[in-house]
């Protein structure tokens, strides 16, 4: 019961109050509101701004370096033995994720509204990274929230941000992971929202920060969409890409919305399988809530209390998702499936063997699954999994799992 | 009248302002909430605010928060809050209750099922942190049939075409919070506090508490000559985490705590 989308549809959301149909809104305390409004209002003024846009333009091509090439796995299509297998390569971008083009647009909104203190959460670091590069490059204080058990496994990261001049605090509180990262975050932001920007990193969060991130993140689908059109001949039958918080999956996702020919898969963190709970999949598994500002599916208990979720990826390890993609799953317009951790780990190495190309485990889950619906596909159809990131990071986890000490 | 309303017409007629502490439902131990409402109405509040905990607090500071996780050690959910309730109205049928959470929970539950349960209870009112006018479109027709106040927040931040259109939802009292940031944070200025609840009074009718910085005689005295009453949360709540082994000492802390303030409140009536 997919619905036809059209432009003039997808232009009218989200509503004035940010929502996607029953999802997304603004549900924070009251000190937040005002900030939050304003953030809206300034930004709906410079997404129109050719200034702002060339700004923003400038920076993707010259210091990010994109854009991202649109690869073709040969290799990996050969001995899958079904759809063209090609690969959006979005690992190749400065620091190595899909991150940064994120942090780009939301610092450079951050100067245009003269805010000199800069704060964000992160789970696996990519995005604590990403933030502390671009507040390296434009003079701004930083502060990364990250969860005390994320600290201990993404301990690179950690030093890298360090090494870029931000002060990372260890969160404590609660499951130690990257929703607890999370509320620290907001709760430095209500403390300091004089002068402080809070740069979220996935598309979830209190409108409008779910069209902010999807806006800038949608660079990744717009280059597909042309890249395909050039490489290929025509537009690709499926896109699959991984959702923990799903920025990188709507930045995919949202320039194809409207083609009606193009099948939309997110792959969510299966864990040890959706049976046992211990997985990070709400789309797959959850039902609807509110957290962290925003209506959307979540993992919660029966007395509605947050679940802990597990994932052998940290960047996945989110009980939440984004509101749009609740949206998205409701209208049938994308599907949402979850591959466990040891599918994942396949993936991994599968793609490092087969093409030379160690692919982020959060980005493994979009490989393993993007392979098997390929085997059930013709060989004249074409998918694009997106590459969300490098999996230089885990390195120390894939190592662990192989009994390997570095 | 709500319970909420009259007691506040009547604190208003004697010239008094309300002391409404705060606690949280379940810290140390659900079989002791009952008990702490009861000693907290000995030592002179006017009405309580009961924390539902939740596991994702993101407006309360590090002393709330682990509050919430000490009543999540003994699963205490909505149901249980309710409960409590219950118990406490057996014996206090004149003390307005206010359940102060996050909007999960009652998501979880089902607004109808909640509101008809709490009603039931004896719940007079119900502040849910992260749930601004602008969202509560849909549950307000719901409260509003119950005869629950909803109560709603006002900040520093607050804007004034924000302060007019929320004070036409609020009912019972308005919460100023009244420092940017988290509950337990220390810092208050009584003089803006005092110009920002006058601002608020010429917009509404409704009365005022003020809370967050609220810790001790002094500040209830201070901030008391300029609103309609005082909250306190994270003094009483720090004191529970330094006595749970023993309840009667634990008792007598919350009572050595909240009567000084209850005096000077009432030095300050007019």
């Amino acid at each position: 019961m997919s619905v036809k989308l059209t432009e003039e549809m997808l232009k009218a959301l989200p509503d004035s109050r940010g929502h996607f149909g029953d999802y997304g809104g603004r549900f924070v305390s009251e000190t937040l509101m005002d900030s939050l409004m304003v953030l809206e209002r300034e930004y709906y003024k410079l997404r129109d701004d050719a200034d702002f846009q060339a700004a923003f333009d400038k920076d993707l091509a010259e210091y990010v370096g994109r854009p991202s090439p649109l690869y073709f796995a040969e290799r990996l299509t050969r001995e899958t033995g079904g759809a063209q297998i090609w690969l959006k390569r979005e690992d190749l971008n400065h620091t190595g994720a899909h991150k940064v083009n994120n942090t780009i647009g939301q610092a450079l909104l951050a100067s245009f509204l003269g805010k000199k203190r800069v704060i964000a959460e992160t789970g696996a670091g990519q995005h604590g990274v990403a933030t502390a590069t671009v507040c390296a490059r434009l003079g701004l204080e930083c502060h990364v929230f990250m969860g005390a058990e994320d600290i201990q496994r993404q301990s690179l990261n950690v030093y890298r941000m360090k090494l870029l001049g931000a002060e990372v605090h260890s969160v404590t509180s609660g499951t130690r992971t990257l929703k607890d990262a999370m509320n620290e975050a907001m709760r430095d932001w209500v403390t300091n929202v004089d002068d402080t920007f809070y740069i979220i990193g996935t598309a979830a969060g209190p409108h409008p920060y779910p069209v902010l991130v999807r806006d800038f993140q949608s660079v990744i689908g717009r280059e597909t969409r042309r890249q395909s059109m050039v490489q290929a001949g025509k537009l690709p039958d499926a896109l699959v890409a991984c959702v923990g918080g799903g920025s990188n999956a709507i930045g995919m996702f949202h320039p194809f919305l409207a083609d009606e020919s193009v099948a939309l898969y997110g792959v969510e963190a299966g864990g040890l399988g959706l049976e046992g709970g211990q997985h990070a999949a709400p789309l797959s598994a959850g039902r609807p809530g509110v957290l962290h500002g925003n209506r959307t599916y979540l993992m919660e208990d029966e007395n509605g209390q947050i679940a802990s979720t597990h994932s052998v990826s940290a960047g996945l390890d989110y009980p939440g998702v984004g509101p749009e993609h609740s949206w998205l799953k409701d209208i049938g317009r994308a599907q949402y499936v979850s591959v466990t951790d040891d599918e994942a780990l396949g993936g991994f190495r599968q793609l490092t063997r087969v093409e030379g190309i160690m692919p982020a485990l959060e980005s493994a889950h979009a490989v393993a699954y993007g392979v098997k619906l390929a085997a059930t596909m013709d060989k004249d159809k074409m998918i694009v999994i997106n590459v969300s990131g490098r999996g230089d990071k885990d390195i120390h986890t894939i190592a662990e799992i192989d009994g390997i000490g570095l | 009248m709500s319970r909420i309303e009259s007691r506040l017409k009547q604190l208003k007629g004697q010239g008094r302002k309300a002391l409404i502490p705060y606690i949280t439902a379940g810290d140390p131990h659900p079989d002791h909430t009952v008990e702490l409402m009861h000693t907290l109405v000995a030592a002179g509040a006017d009405i309580i605010e009961l924390g539902v905990p939740f596991s994702d607090p993101m407006a309360d500071g590090p002393v709330i928060a682990l509050a919430c996780e000490r009543a999540l050690a003994h699963n205490t959910s909505l149901r249980m809050v309710l409960e409590m309730v219950r118990q406490f109205r057996a014996q206090d049928n004149d003390t307005p209750v206010v359940l102060m959470g996050y909007l999960n929970p009652m998501e979880a539950m089902g607004y109808q099922t909640f509101v008809t349960a709490a009603k039931d209870a004896g719940v007079d009112g119900v502040l849910t942190v992260d749930l601004p006018p602008e969202e509560a479109l849909d549950i307000a027709p719901i409260f509003a049939e119950s005869g629950l106040d909803p109560i709603f927040l006002l900040a520093p931040t607050t804007t004034e075409d924000r302060i007019r259109s929320i004070s036409e939802h609020a009912s019972g009292y308005i919460y100023y919070v009244s420092v940017k940031g988290v509950t337990g944070s220390s810092s208050i200025n009584v003089d803006d506090v005092g110009a920002k609840v006058n601002s608020i009074r010429a917009l509404t009718s409704v009365p005022v508490g003020v809370g967050f910085g609220i810790r001790d005689a002094a500040t209830a005295a201070a901030v008391g000559r300029v609103s309609d009453g005082v909250i306190v949360g994270s003094v009483l709540v720090d004191t529970i985490a330094n006595n749970q082994e023993n309840i009667e000492a634990l008792k007598a802390a919350l009572t050595n705590l909240l009567r000084p303030m209850r005096e000077a409140l009432d030095e300050v009536a007019s």
